[in-house]
């Protein structure tokens, strides 16, 4: 009954293919979210912020009488009302309102309370504020060549990179700035407090990390953290972009709720969501890379500056993720990566799915898109040449665990997307065509699982049995659609051997479970999943010797299967051995717990066994590209992946093409913009849903075929799953790099396509053009 | 003012079959209306009608029966919906009696977050009851993705965004859909109620009168337009209702045209096709069926099917924006415009109708009645509309193409354009060069210089101006390889 005993007992149900434990409530209706529950309680109040006009100033005045003279409006927060520390970050470098400075254009400098948000809004606009402007940086390289960083500056260095960069026979250099990216969760952020009748701050909160929402409200309010209950009911969408920022409008709402005793609801617009939130880090690249004469790489140099925005937020652990990740598939015996997080005057830029890894495998796969035609090699020969095998370990000393099944996924997708006859077809297409030209390219994932940060390695879970057999589950892990509480369902299914309409998932509470971590890193099921687990088997533990004495067997003998406890031939009903536990006095509830065995990590030598396992995954996609504006389709993407056994099919099928899509849309058409100069410099030019574009049906490709790995089990994770949140929004490098060759079929033979991130037809018509214009130097016009 | 208005009666609304009082603001949704009833399935996404997180379903007139239609509920004043039949995700069904379009959305992982969702059901729902799909379904296999095998055009969810699952399985779940089962009651829509409309309210907290207006008849719409003036005139409020949510824009009255029977009419004479000015795109395109081909390719194109159910010709015009969609084509047609006011009509070439940055030639008395499209049609046409994203994307650039060619040479050339000024443009220029030349690859990349210059594009989010003006060169020689290919890709 341990848990590192991963085995799937027999009809287990881990491993069935449901739907979503909340479908039929999503479909109808029903499903409730933060936001929805204002509408049970009376006397609602509605904040509305007061934005910054600056990217950077000194607040000079803050006037609200006039706003106090706008029907309706109740309260205008301040600075000045906060009673606890004004912070509403984990570094202390990030107030939840600003006492002298503006640090970026949107910031909010107060919240106005009104009976309704149209009073609200109308107090909002008539709340006064004198600014005296100060320089701005606001994009990356107005940062870099300022010397403005914030936070660590941490390094990886393992050999000798610099001699065998040295003497490389091929040597490259170049720099890359690559853009970040909205999250656009359909749900805004959105925070409802209230304060109870014994005086208890109950706050409901679309956060993936109540138990740093409850420690944010309780500093803000300056009260202990038992004071404050943090409910995450369910989120519409978080991808990382709610682990941090939900926490100041929680305070917000909850010092609104205190100040006034009455209900106080943040909800953000999508706009003023989009300008005050923090985003995906972009990115700048300098690197230098060396390879053999096989086209193996023996060593690489870069230094990787992220664009933190204001404050630090997230923007280290996103760094060394980066860093860690800068690897992806590929050994790179020399290497040397020097991180730094840019300080500058935009949002605060924050978690999103992939958390830095994406940033960092970017680069790599960057380079080897664009120097492979130098080489002299294709593109998926010289990535398969440099693949880890096993045996190997990465710049910060981990082995690779597994290595070979980066070499199965890549064999796997190469024969079911039929890639070679593929290839010749497009080879005839583009010699046929003109003006439209095909590109075929296939790119791997390898992912670290677990945290980073160590600590965060850790879960809780509450299983409460009742006298009637049902089963009443609480856990750690926030449902952000991802699929974790369907997936903690079957665990707990498999674990008690019970059907599943035994059970009823309770939302997650800092109540019911104390200091949880957030849901994040793809590690929510793993974590949650096998702390469900422990509890349940605390629980089995103390029934399997009531039941060995009912079935007359010893306890090791009975085994929980089918609604029943069985031994020696002999069964006795799940719910009439819980009726006679509860008369026997025995305990029937647990509290479980787990935290991730073996890992360490450390930081300033940016060395260690940071993550329990990788995963591994391989896709081919396929697109066409017009010359004539660079437009683009998506024609059919193949994928194999990496899930062990999957805990549940449908969920993980789910999360691989929802990723793959999401990476497509940051790697090709999301495409943040700020204005740089004039009046408005610093504000977020495409702050809505009308200019910042995401994936739609348009951009799903016709052919989409995703397999799992078979005989994928992973030893030492619940029932040998293995985490899926992340890691596919990685395959879709494979979209931008056949972007790449097919940009490269207009120009000549071996041509090195540049091409800049997003690959928006725009960007995708100039490297068009570049190619082109190469070919006619070459003399090879059609 | 405001305790007199308040004494008004309400607007009733049927809402998932139970009559509903409306007795809010007069600029208040139907999103927030409906959220106020506790129908919280109806999400605000975006509170601009580009996520559809809102979508509905208002049974809408369609001839002598009444359909089902998706609307943006963000967009769509509250009080229009008085009389009117709506259904929300709640009233297709429940989780122990679903809708087969929940259930196949349930059952196939169609939802993650579920945030998005019940406006995707709504959508789907609209489709699945779309009277003409199941005679497509008996057709020939699907020539386009897009179609599914059971006639589900998947356009019919381009105005729904979903973040999560990447769209295939919501694909596959439209796909699966069935025909409406014969004891299904939804497949009958209720008879859409009368269209005259009068709400008044406070409109705003400091009691601020407002009113929304729905008048019977075209001279009650010109009589009011005539004595109050500042009166804001909206068709399908797609664009209002945008100023609304998003710029906090109020007006003390509110004119709705779009149920004014003598701007809803599709007419064709022996030199002309006139058609209703507050006709709905999607109206348009089921009554025009392929008879214009130019606009053909401007419909998929033109926002999604969310907005063409209630945007309309009139409204993009008369907004007099420098990038809606349809002047560029409408251009390339030579329409003419037919404005009334309660003194008579008058009818203007589009060509002459816009004078500045959302400024026309229309007084504020006037009234777009419809939109006169001249026969014969030029034979050869293009629309190459440029955006980021595929579908459902304001345009960085838009060139439409109407030329004739009679014995290989230029006989008539017509070139619309949008994006690349402060208003529409006809490039005439280019037009007046070609005219008279060979219809030849070599004559139209000639004049690629000439129409790059017909523009002053800007630098903005959207798009740079050098690729906005390299857009207007390749447009001509696109233009023949869309022809020269037959294939109307260019390939």
């Amino acid at each position: 009954m341990s848990i590192t005993h991963n085995q799937r007992p027999e009809g287990a149900a881990v491993g069935r293919s449901i739907p979503h434990e909340s479908a039929y409530a999503h479909v109808t209706g029903a499903a409730k979210y933060t936001e929805d529950l204002a509408g049970a309680l009376s006397g609602v109040l509605h904040a509305y912020p007061v934005q910054s006009a600056h990217a950077h100033a000194r607040l000079l005045r803050l006037d609200a009488s006039a706003a106090l003279q706008v029907p309706g409006v109740r309260l205008v927060l301040t600075a000045k009302d906060i009673p606890g520390v004004n912070d509403q970050g984990a570094k202390h470098d990030e107030p939840m309102l600003p006492v002298d400075e503006v640090m970026f254009h949107g910031q909010p400098v107060a919240w106005v309370l009104g009976e309704d948000l149209e009073a609200a809004k109308a107090g909002a606009a008539a709340v006064a504020v004198d600014y005296e402007p100060l320089d701005a940086l606001v994009t990356l390289g107005e940062a870099i060549a300022a010397n403005s960083f914030h936070g660590i500056q941490p390094v990886i260095d393992k050999g000798e990179p610099a001699a065998a960069l040295a003497a490389a026979p091929h040597a490259f250099s170049g720099e890359f700035e690559f853009a970040g990216q909205e999250h656009f969760y359909l749900e805004t952020q959105s925070s409802l407090a209230h304060v109870e009748s014994d005086g208890q701050i109950m706050v409901h909160a679309s956060t993936q990390h109540p138990s740093e929402t409850q420690d944010i409200v309780a500093h803000v309010l300056g009260v202990d953290a038992h004071r404050v209950t943090v409910q995450a009911l369910r989120m519409g969408g978080a991808f990382g972009g709610k682990e941090m920022q939900p926490h100041g409008y929680a305070a917000v709402a909850a010092l609104g709720a205190v100040l006034t005793g009455r209900p106080v609801r943040v909800r953000l617009e999508r706009a003023r969501d989009l300008s005050m939130t923090g985003k995906r880090h972009g990115f700048h690249a300098s690197w230098k890379i060396g390879f053999d004469e096989h086209g193996k790489i023996m060593a690489l140099a870069a230094q990787l500056t992220s664009d933190g925005g204001w404050s630090l937020d997230l923007s280290e652990p996103v760094l060394t993720r980066a860093m860690c990740h800068i690897d992806n598939a590929y050994w790179i015996p020399n290497i040397q990566v020097r991180g730094r997080v840019a300080k500058c005057h935009k949002t605060s830029q924050t978690a999103f799915r992939g958390f830095g890894g994406p940033q960092g495998m970017l680069v790599i796969e960057n380079i080897l898109g664009e120097v492979a035609p130098k080489l002299g090699l294709s593109a998926q020969e010289l990535r398969r040449r440099n693949f880890y095998v096993p045996g190997q370990d990465t710049p910060y000393y981990q082995p690779v665990r597994h290595a070979e099944r980066l070499h199965r996924v890549w064999e796997k997708v190469l024969e079911s997307s039929q890639f070679a006859t593929r290839r010749e077809q497009i080879e005839a297409f583009n010699a046929a065509h003109p003006n439209s030209k095909r590109g075929l390219a296939i790119t791997p994932v390898k992912f670290g699982i677990s945290f980073n940060f160590t600590a965060f390695n850790q879960a809780g879970a509450l299983v409460l049995v009742y006298k009637d057999g049902s089963v009443l589950l609480t856990h750690g892990g926030t449902e952000m659609g991802q699929g974790v509480h369907t997936k903690v369902l079957q665990v707990a299914a498999t674990a008690l051997g019970v059907p599943l309409s035994y059970l009823r998932l309770a939302p997650t509470r800092t109540d019911k479970v104390p200091n949880t971590s957030a849901t994040a890193a793809s590690t929510g099921s793993d974590l949650n999943g096998a702390a469900v687990k422990d509890a349940c088997e605390q629980i089995l533990a103390r029934l399997s010797v009531l039941a060995a004495g009912e079935l007359e067997a010893e306890a090791s003998e009975v085994v929980f299967a089918d609604g029943a406890a069985h031994a020696c031939g002999r069964s006795v009903d799940w719910k009439t051995l819980v009726s006679k536990a509860y008369f026997s006095r025995i305990q029937l509830s647990a509290a479980g717990y787990y935290s991730t065995p073996g890992l360490h990590w450390d930081l300033s030598a940016m060395r260690g066994e940071p993550f329990k396992y990788f995963a591994y995954g391989a896709a081919v996609s396929e697109v066409q590209v017009s010359r004539f504006d660079g437009s683009y389709q998506l024609r059919r993407v193949d994928i194999v992946h990496d899930v062990g056994d999957s805990l549940s099919p449908l969920v993980d099928r789910g999360q691989i093409e929802g990723g793959f899509i999401q990476g497509a849309g940051w790697l090709t058409l999301e495409d943040l913009r700020w204005e740089t100069k004039g009046p408005h410099r610093g504000r977020l030019a495409t702050a809505s849903a009308s200019t910042y574009k995401l994936p739609s049906f348009s951009e799903m490709p016709p052919v989409f075929n995703v397999e799992f790995l078979q005989d994928a089990h992973e030893d030492g994770v619940v029932y040998g799953s293995k985490a899926v949140g992340e890691p596919p929004l990685m395959l879709a490098f494979s979209v931008r790099e056949a972007l790449r060759q097919a940009v490269a079929a207009f120009g000549p033979a071996g041509h090195s396509v540049k091409l800049a991130s997003p690959a928006t037809p725009e960007a995708v018509f100039w490297a068009v053009q570049e190619a082109q214009e190469a070919r006619e130097g070459t003399g090879h016009v059609d | 003012m405001a305790s007199e208005a308040a004494g008004t009666p309400g607007c009733t609304v049927t809402v998932n079959h139970q009559a509903r009082e409306f007795t809010g603001p007069p600029h208040a949704n139907a999103l927030d209306f409906l959220r106020g009833l506790g129908l919280t399935s109806c999400k605000e996404g975006c509170a601009e009608g580009e996520c559809g997180a809102c979508a509905i379903l208002v049974a809408r007139p369609d001839g002598e029966r009444s359909r089902w239609t998706a609307v943006n509920a963000c967009l769509l004043p509250a009080a229009a919906l008085e009389g009117q039949h709506v259904l929300t995700a709640e009233g297709l069904g429940t989780a122990d009696e679903p809708h087969p379009v929940q259930r196949e959305m349930a059952e196939r992982g169609g939802s993650q977050c579920g945030y998005c969702t019940p406006g995707f059901i709504c959508a789907m729902a609209a489709e699945y009851y779309r009277p003409e799909r199941a005679e497509e379904q008996v057709a020939e296999a699907p020539v386009h993705h897009a179609d599914g095998p059971n006639g589900f055009d998947l356009h019919a969810l381009s105005g729904n965004l979903c973040r999560c699952t990447g769209y295939r399985p919501i694909r596959d779940a439209a796909f699966a859909l069935g025909v409406p089962e014969p004891e299904d009651q939804l497949a009958q829509p209720p008879t859409a109620g009368p269209a005259a409309t009068d709400y008044r309210r406070a409109d705003t907290p400091a009691g601020q009168p407002g009113r929304y207006r729905r008048p019977a008849t075209l001279s009650e719409a010109l009589r009011i337009l005539a004595e109050e003036p500042g009166t804001r005139v909206v068709a399908g409020a797609t664009d209002w209702g945008v100023e609304v949510n998003m710029k906090f824009a109020r007006a003390q009255s509110v004119l709705a045209v779009d149920r004014l029977e003598e701007l809803r009419r599709v007419v064709q004479t022996d030199d002309h096709v006139e058609l209703g000015a507050a006709c709905t795109l999607s109206e348009l395109e089921r009554a025009l069926a392929g008879r214009i081909p130019l606009l053909s390719l401007l419909w998929p194109n033109f926002a999604s099917r969310l907005i063409r159910n209630s945007a309309t010709l009139g409204g993009n015009l008369g907004t007099g924006s420098p990038i809606g969609d349809s002047p560029p084509v409408l251009l390339a047609l030579d329409t003419q415009l037919v404005l009334a006011c309660s003194a008579g009509e008058r009818v203007v070439p589009l060509h002459d109708y816009f004078t500045g940055y959302r400024q026309t030639v229309r007084r504020p008395d006037e009234l777009i009645t419809a939109v006169r499209i001249p026969l014969p049609l030029a034979p050869l046409v293009s629309f190459q509309k440029v955006a980021k994203r595929r579908f459902d994307d304001i345009s960085s650039t838009a060139v439409a193409l109407a030329f004739d060619v009679e014995a290989g040479l230029i006989t008539r050339a017509r070139i619309g354009l949008g994006g690349v000024a402060a208003t529409p443009l006809r490039a005439t220029a280019t037009e007046q060069v070609l005219i008279g030349q060979a219809w030849s690859g070599e004559t139209l990349r000639g004049a690629g210089g000439i129409l790059a210059a017909e523009g002053t594009p800007m630098d903005d989010h959207r798009a740079s101006a050098a690729y906005r003006q390299a857009m207007l060169g390749s447009a001509l020689e696109r233009f023949f390889a869309e022809q020269d290919s037959g294939t109307g890709a260019g390939a």
